[in-house]
């Protein structure tokens, strides 16, 4: 595992063609690593026949909404959380 | 920014979000245990069915309902994989 509970974090912002589990909300957003789920099969080549190898780190990720929303008007402390994985991480500090 | 259909976090709509529930017809209960049947089987996982329904025509993609999709998923991994030849559902739906 590449990074520890706490770690801050950025998405990658990059275009991927084809099924990916990130969504384009959170893309080059920075947050904090919750938790470290465990490692998976990776979707992006099981969804096109691959076997998933190897098996990335899952992480769930916390971010404030409004660093994810600009125009977020609900309360400041508000927070989203999304599972991402690792390839998908940069160390943001 | 560019987008596939499905990733629609944070699309702008003044639409409210429609929440309603609806009571699960068979055809629907039967699509759900299809895929897991598919999935026990070691034919169909969930990122191609995620990939299917992905792949869907935009058009498409907003009419179709939830299991619609699932529908359209299976039939297309299952063809792309060859356990479903070209045609065969339509002609056994005598479509």
């Amino acid at each position: 595992m590449r990074f520890d509970p706490g770690t801050r974090v950025r998405v990658a912002d990059r275009p991927h063609e084809g099924h990916h589990r990130t969504p384009a909300y959170v893309k080059g957003k920075t947050g904090r690593v919750e938790r470290v789920h465990a490692a998976f099969k990776s979707p992006e080549a099981r969804a096109y026949g691959g076997d998933g190898l190897p098996q990335q780190p899952l992480y769930l990720v916390g971010f404030a909404q409004r660093d994810v929303w600009p125009e977020y008007r609900g309360r400041p402390g508000d927070r989203i959380s999304l599972d991402i994985y690792e390839h998908w991480l940069e160390d943001a500090d | 920014m560019n987008r596939a259909v499905h990733d629609r976090g944070g699309w702008p709509t003044d639409a409210p979000i429609d929440r309603s529930e609806h009571e699960l017809a068979d055809w629907e209960l039967l699509a759900d245990g299809l895929v897991h049947a598919l999935g026990d089987h070691g034919l169909m996982n969930v990122d191609e069915l995620r990939r299917g329904i992905e792949s869907m025509p935009r058009a498409e993609y907003e009419r179709a309902g939830y299991y619609e999709r699932w529908l359209f998923s299976i039939e297309t991994i299952l063809g792309e994989k060859g356990i479903l030849a070209p045609g065969e559902l339509d002609r056994k739906l005598g479509a």
